[in-house]
């Protein structure tokens, strides 16, 4: 699938952020945190990509003169030029207006998915990890079994019989089978906090699982946790490509995965129409390149021990 | 390490029974009805004959018996590797038509798969070593991770196949070619091959090289590190220990990576009319083969559950800590 942040390197994703340093920080530390922010080139430019690409999917619809992406308004299979800044199809369809509603689609299977992975991964992570003994030995084992079945065979299933296609609805399928190797990650964290003394203070305090976790552990890893939800947003977006381009995409509206399928589907290569299918993998590729990028960078500013080097 | 295995097998073993539920599950809980399908193919005008066919059809394949019952025939069927007859290419047995393009499949994953993570772990021990080549390496390997598969397939197709000419972009085998194993056909297999595998191999060399460079670099700022180079242990001495501390995790990644891969060579086949499982896939869904799918499924459930025991396996003989049963619990 077009892989989801594949859990390469290590036990989570391809660039699994290195541990959180597990201190209550000071106040005075955001600031320095800003500081190191905006002097990290990886986070700047990463995210400098991003933003761009947002802007463009969020202003740019409303620019153009038609509402319809899928139009058939303008001369066949022409090349860019200045009116048709990304050529049109062999149908007349304008590449470039479907690039930018397309890039909507792309940042809302991002979000919803990524959210929805997030929230499992961390429900399962936390409560595995913290609770321990027959509850963790359940959820690791539920954990497992999802991560060995390839997420993609199932939504290809999911996708083919339920029909339902729409962005959103893509986006929770896809967040339901994409957290287990965050999950698996979060809960290896909550491992090495649970034992810290300002956890015991709160469990001496009377505090509940829920609130410990919430208040106690969850703030602590929150870079860990914000570094997590990028490489699930990326993965999310990779994932619906895939789906898109197999036939399984959103009916009706537009994405850079369905417009990856319509050019490998009217034959975009033979004909040479390399605008046709140039912009929208290229799309997707900076948009989650720009994401792996900036979380190095976010990693560097969070983990002083890197900054260094 | 008994206790290791044991867990493996526990797993796998679960995560079989749910493939197999789920896969049966396909056919009998969706909407549209395979059997109602078959029958409006064969284009029978009498209601009679229609209905006729219709309870042949539910006989032949079983949904004229209570559910609890089909479920039991299923595992049956299935422990006797009968996976069902497929619908798009009536009566073909469904593991007839998945042996065929099994081969090409593997062929085409087990080389990326292997030969990725070697160069991709090689290239990231490299990164780790020159600064000069860190800014190369992981820019690159971002980039490269970040790919959709099908757009680096199609990207390829068009450089090197259109443009350059260098390789045929569709197909396994050229269409004037009988498959046999003479020196000709194995060639132009061969020559076949060579776009998809590279596309798969690319896209997951960038992961591997990360994954690898991040160790490297966390392993030589560890405690054994400083301890040996204060000792005054040559750097080379460090670096190897550091590289196979290193590539320990990467073995377990292996296994993890897997199934994202098994995506990753379905869309590349259908980007080059590959004759393996994904495109088989894709005309399974396109012509509402449920049965085809159910197979073609759990063949790759069954694959990648082979393949992670045999990383198991190979993580227990490289890691002595496994053996010892010390590390054995947690993945």
């Amino acid at each position: 699938m077009s892989a989801p942040p594949g859990p390469a390197g290590g036990d989570a994703g391809p660039s699994a952020p290195t541990a959180p340093t597990a201190e209550k920080k000071p106040a005075g530390s955001v600031r320095e945190t800003l500081h190191y922010a905006v002097r990290n080139p990886k986070l700047l430019i990463g995210s400098a990509v991003v933003l761009a690409l947002l802007l463009l999917g969020l202003i740019g619809p409303p620019l153009l003169d038609t509402t319809d992406p899928n139009a058939y308004g303008g001369p066949q299979a022409a090349p860019p030029d200045s009116t048709y800044w990304m050529g049109t199809t062999t149908f007349g369809q304008d590449v470039y207006a479907q690039f930018v509603h397309g890039l909507r689609a792309t940042f809302l299977v991002g979000v919803v998915g990524g959210a929805i992975a997030a929230v499992v991964a961390m429900l399962v992570g936390f409560f595995a990890g913290y609770r321990g003994g027959v509850l963790d030995e359940l959820l690791t084992m539920v954990t497992n079994v999802v991560l060995v079945i390839p997420a993609l065979a199932v939504l290809l299933i999911i996708n083919a019989y339920l029909g339902v296609r729409s962005v959103p609805v893509q986006g929770v399928f896809i967040g339901l089978t994409s957290w287990p190797w965050a999950a698996r990650a979060i809960r290896a964290q909550t491992f090495t906090l649970r034992t810290r003394e300002f956890v015991d203070l709160a469990r001496l305090s009377g505090n509940g699982t829920w609130r410990i976790v919430f208040r106690e552990i969850a703030p602590n890893m929150s870079s860990y946790l914000f570094m997590m939800f990028i490489l699930l947003f990326g993965g999310s977006v990779l994932i619906a490509s895939s789906l898109d381009f197999i036939g399984l995409g959103p009916t009706g509206g537009v994405s850079l995965g369905l417009m990856l399928q319509s050019a490998q589907q009217w034959s975009a290569l033979s004909l040479g129409m390399w605008w046709w299918f140039v912009p929208p993998g290229a799309g997707i590729t900076a948009i989650v390149g720009a994401l792996y990028i900036a979380n190095v960078g976010l990693d560097e500013v969070f983990n002083p021990k890197l900054r260094e080097s | 390490m008994r206790r290791y295995f044991a867990r493996k097998l526990l797993v796998y073993a679960l995560t079989f029974v749910v493939a197999v539920t789920v896969n049966w599950m396909i056919p009998r809980f969706m909407p549209g009805d395979p059997v109602a399908s078959m029958v409006s193919r064969a284009r029978v005008s009498q209601p009679e004959a229609a209905e006729a066919m219709r309870g042949y059809y539910n006989n032949l394949f079983g949904f004229d018996e209570p559910v609890w019952q089909q479920y039991l025939h299923f595992w049956g069927a299935l422990l006797q590797g009968d996976f069902g007859i497929s619908v798009w290419v009536f009566p073909t047995p469904v593991s007839d038509v998945l042996l065929d393009a099994l081969p090409y499949t593997l062929g085409l994953m087990l080389p990326a798969v292997l030969l990725s993570w070697i160069a991709g772990n090689w290239a990231g021990a490299l990164a780790a070593r020159r600064k000069v080549l860190d800014n190369t390496v992981l820019p690159a390997g971002y980039l490269l991770t970040a790919m959709p598969y099908m757009w680096i397939a199609v990207i390829l197709a068009w450089a090197l196949g259109s443009k350059a000419g260098w390789f045929p972009i569709s197909g396994g085998y050229s269409l004037d070619i009988q498959p046999s194993w003479s020196l000709d056909f194995v060639a132009d297999l061969a020559h076949h091959w060579v776009l998809p595998f590279l596309s798969l191999f690319l896209v997951a060399l960038g992961g591997w090289a990360i994954g690898m460079r991040n160790m490297i670099i966390y392993e030589l700022e560890s405690d054994y590190s400083s301890y040996l180079s204060a000792l005054g242990a040559p750097q080379r001495l460090i670096r190897r220990y550091a590289f196979r501390n290193a590539v320990l995790p990467q073995i377990t990644g292996l296994a993890l990576q897997l199934g994202v891969l098994v995506a990753g060579a379905l869309v590349t086949e259908i980007v080059f009319a590959y004759p393996g499982l994904g495109s088989l896939i894709l005309a399974a869904i396109q012509n509402q083969d449920f049965f085809l799918l159910q197979g073609a499924f759990l063949f790759i459930v069954i694959g990648v559950l082979i393949a992670n025991f045999v990383i198991d396996v190979v993580y227990v003989l490289v890691d002595p800590r496994t053996r010892t049963g010390m590390a054995g619990g947690q993945s």
